[in-house]
């Protein structure tokens, strides 16, 4: 493989030197999660070894350390997904409180009954509750463009489905389920050609690309720390300053406002209107490390090294009697859904599990996909830029091994 | 290669998984109660033939996993000919097994359903194995909808 330091980027990962059931550990779920550096986990024990104080709220030193870390990740983040302004980057739970808080909060200003919103048929469960709820208070519909059996928008469909009544379009960068990347810079100016603004859900997306969300032009973009590389409980709304000045706030409490009465409330300006209470302040700064040690290394070039480990694994999993891959579609993620041959993607993920191997069995959060594909569930291999061809070896070898077993 | 799982797959289960016994449609059945683990996506169809108190015939649709399915194959045979209150004595004992509470556990009790006992190891599975059991207490109360593991 070219020229990538994987043995270095590995070394950095404590967890994968860990035996699991006595077998060395081949960690292929980083579409649920991913592992943690120890850069980042240094980081959170620094905070609370030496920086910690509550954010905002204090002229002691700490507090001003500790701000001065969360303030500073809130620029990394800015960076990283190339915004114009810290204003514009919210920090929040993960992808889902991101999604909830649009939906609750731009949804329901601007949406009303009769009006459209536009999903596809391959979103996570997350990227359609949301928007179920809002439509439920509001009167609103929801409209789904369809997928191809490769597992791609049907682009076309997906363009007619845009209307006069529809008031936004939240769609997923990169499937969780199928690995697809949407084309969406396409999907943006499509929407925006009517006036129409889109949300794209880039919890899968985040880690395995460089994402620059003013070449994108989308009006928000969610992610969860915790799939790139950072803590879990930590995520990122990013919404045009225009669009977010406009909203009215999500949640109310301390630090989002300015000024309080019992007769009226004045609202902090951006980012903290949207952050009320005392935020999740280590998580933060363990984010800001990820994206530092993601840096060191280059997303073009861990998308290069994810690629090619895609197509050997894609190429070696077609050689399989009895293996079908879920989600073939042209431009793919680093992600190798399967389902086999008269055996349940459960007992895949325990036999597999037996040999130190994890991956996912199940629905993945996306189960109108599952019925799309009619599979109650299917196995997943997700990589992520520590895993290697020797890991694919292990893992087909153990898919082998476990199609004779049930023979 | 998968030494570590003899007690959880053993070979009356795969058995049971290639061969399910009992596996049709009923036609003119008493009782019809569909089971759904939405966790794994398991589904199945339980119809009973009731004789009086008595399960006259029992049999199963639908699709899981290996150990899903030899659970509710193994359960339509071992059920024929009990009465209701037998059955749900064992359902009873079965839940005790699986879940793993109580390390003194007489296996006899539970007769060839022993095979299962390897579930108690593995938290992830052991609706797997019990919703079969679900499936059937909820027919035999005659709740005619379907049931849920979560
Ligand atoms: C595509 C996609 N969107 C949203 C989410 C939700 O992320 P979280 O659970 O971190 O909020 C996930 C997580 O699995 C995902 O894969």
């Amino acid at each position: 493989m070219t020229n990538f330091p994987v043995e270095k980027i590995r070394a950095d990962f404590p967890i994968l030197a860990e035996l699991i059931r006595n077998k060395p550990l081949v960690y292929l779920d980083n579409a649920a999660t991913c592992q943690k550096p120890q850069a980042v986990i240094d980081s959170i024990v620094n905070l609370y070894s030496h920086d910690y104080a509550n954010v905002h709220r204090g002229v002691h030193t700490l507090s001003i350390r500790s701000t001065d870390k969360f303030e500073g990740a809130r620029t990394k983040v800015k960076d990283f997904i190339n915004a114009g302004h810290e204003k514009e980057i919210i920090f929040v739970r993960g992808a889902t409180e991101a999604i909830n808080l649009v939906a609750q909060s731009y949804g329901k200003a601007n949406i009303k009954a009769g009006d459209e919103i536009l999903i596809t048929a391959m979103e996570h469960h997350s990227n359609i509750v949301p928007w179920q709820m809002l439509c439920e208070q509001t009167g609103a519909i929801l409209k789904v463009a369809p997928i191809n059996l490769q597992g791609e928008l049907i682009y076309a469909e997906f363009e007619k489905l845009i209307s006069d009544k529809t008031r936004l379009v939240s769609v997923v960068h990169m499937s969780n389920a199928l690995g697809t990347i949407n084309p969406v810079k396409k999907i943006v100016a499509a929407a925006h050609a009517k006036g129409i603004p889109v949300l794209l859900d880039g919890a899968q997306a985040i880690p395995h690309m460089a994402v620059d969300v003013q070449d994108l032009d989308c009006d928000f973009y969610v992610f969860s720390g915790h799939k790139l590389y950072a803590p879990s409980g930590i995520g990122v709304l990013y919404g045009k300053q225009a669009l977010l000045e406009a909203m009215p706030p999500y949640q109310g409490g301390g630090d989002m406002i300015r000024k309080v009465t019992f007769e009226e409330t004045e609202y902090n300006t951006l980012p903290y209107k949207f952050e009320a209470g005392t935020p999740s302040i280590a998580d933060v700064v363990g984010l800001g490390a990820a994206i530092d040690y993601l840096n060191a290394i280059g997303m073009d070039k861990i998308a290069a090294y994810e690629a090619e480990l895609l197509a050997y694994a894609t190429e070696k999993a077609r050689q399989i009697k009895g293996l079908r891959i879920i989600g073939e579609a042209e431009h793919k993620g680093a992600i190798l859904s399967f389902v086999l041959d008269k055996i349940h993607p459960h007992d895949i993920g325990t036999m597999l599990d037996s040999l130190g191997i994890a991956i996912r069995a199940g629905h993945h959060c996306a189960m109108p996909v599952m019925d799309f594909f009619q599979v109650p569930a299917t196995a997943r291999a997700s990589f992520a830029m520590y895993n290697t061809k020797e890991e694919i070896d292990v893992l087909m070898k153990g898919i082998e091994s476990l199609i004779e077993v049930f023979g | 290669m998968f030494d570590d799982l003899r007690d959880l797959y053993q070979e009356v289960i795969f058995d049971h998984n290639r061969n399910p016994r009992n596996f049709r449609v009923m036609e003119n059945a008493d009782r019809q109660v569909e089971g759904f683990n939405p966790l794994c996506g398991d589904r199945l169809t339980l119809y009973l033939k009731m004789d009086g108190d008595r399960i006259a015939d029992a049999s199963f649709q639908g699709s899981g996993c290996a150990i899903s399915t030899a659970s509710v194959s193994l359960m339509t045979e071992i059920v024929k000919g009990k009465t209701e209150q037998e059955a749900e004595d064992l359902f009873t004992k079965f839940h005790e097994m699986t879940t793993g509470k109580d390390e003194n556990f007489n296996l006899e009790a539970v007769g060839k359903l022993a095979v299962l006992a390897g579930v108690r190891e593995y938290p992830a599975r052991v609706k797997c194995a019990t919703l079969a059991w679900h499936t059937l207490d909820a027919a035999l109360k005659n709740e005619q909808k379907s049931i849920s593991t979560e």
